[in-house]
């Protein structure tokens, strides 16, 4: 199972993480990462742009690869759009597989790569004032760490 | 072709999208930076700087060294910040 949805709607990680495993009693582990709206230095909103249809198939080019690199048997990766605010979900990678290994590692995978290569920009506002936020080298150290030699 | 314009490129340029007739001189995406800076204003300020952008063919990240056919879909947008 495979659900790749770039949304304007919050989502429940709970509700998603019981849909990859229903019905299929070979996963022995999910693993879900949800990423939040951070409200430091003063935040008070993030609006988030994407490319519609490349977002997605550069998601699903990844979850390919993690499904070539991993036994997964499920894979979720909502991300949303539009203005949040502080304390919103704005993202959720989930991974079902047999053991717990497997799926730690994919999610970390789809999550390094989700900030390195989906076309995704957010934008912060503090007060009256709006900045698009700056790619950052760690991000980018992060997702050069898979590479395989 | 179809251009496509991102983020803080959408914002200098403008605009989100636009046809763009591919000009017979225009052989690579780094021909087309240098044709759209040529046309000054939010143009010439969205690709001033060519190492800050990243383009995309055909929904596909793309080097600046691709080539291009007139029935693509170009995108420039910056670095990406999603997740």
């Amino acid at each position: 199972m495979r659900a790749i949805r770039i949304q304007t709607a919050d989502f429940d990680p709970g509700a998603e993480c019981s849909a990859l495993a229903a019905g299929r009693p070979g996963i022995g582990a999910v693993v879900a990462f949800t990423g939040l709206v951070r409200g430091d230095d003063g935040l008070s909103a993030l609006t988030l742009e994407h490319y519609p249809g490349m977002s997605e198939r550069e998601i699903a080019r990844h979850v390919e690869e993690a499904e070539t690199r991993w036994p997964l048997q499920g894979v979720a990766v909502i991300h949303r759009v539009g203005s949040l605010v502080p304390g919103e979900r704005i993202v959720l990678v989930a991974v079902a597989s047999a053991h717990r290994r497997a799926a730690f590692e994919a999610a970390e995978f789809l999550m390094d790569y989700l900030k390195t290569r989906a076309p995704l920009w957010k934008q912060e506002r503090r007060g009256a004032k709006t900045e698009w936020i700056e790619a950052s080298d760690a991000d980018e150290d992060a997702a050069i760490r898979w590479r395989r030699a | 072709m179809t251009l496509l314009y991102f983020a803080w490129v959408r914002q200098k340029i403008g605009l989100s999208e636009e046809r763009f007739p591919l000009p017979l001189q225009v052989a690579t995406i780094a021909d087309l930076v240098e044709t759209l800076r040529a046309r000054g204003g939010g143009y010439a300020e969205a690709f001033a700087q060519p190492r800050r952008l990243h383009a995309a063919i055909n929904q596909e990240h793309a080097r600046f060294d691709a080539r291009l056919r007139d029935e693509d879909e170009v995108a420039f947008f910056p670095p990406v910040t999603g997740g």
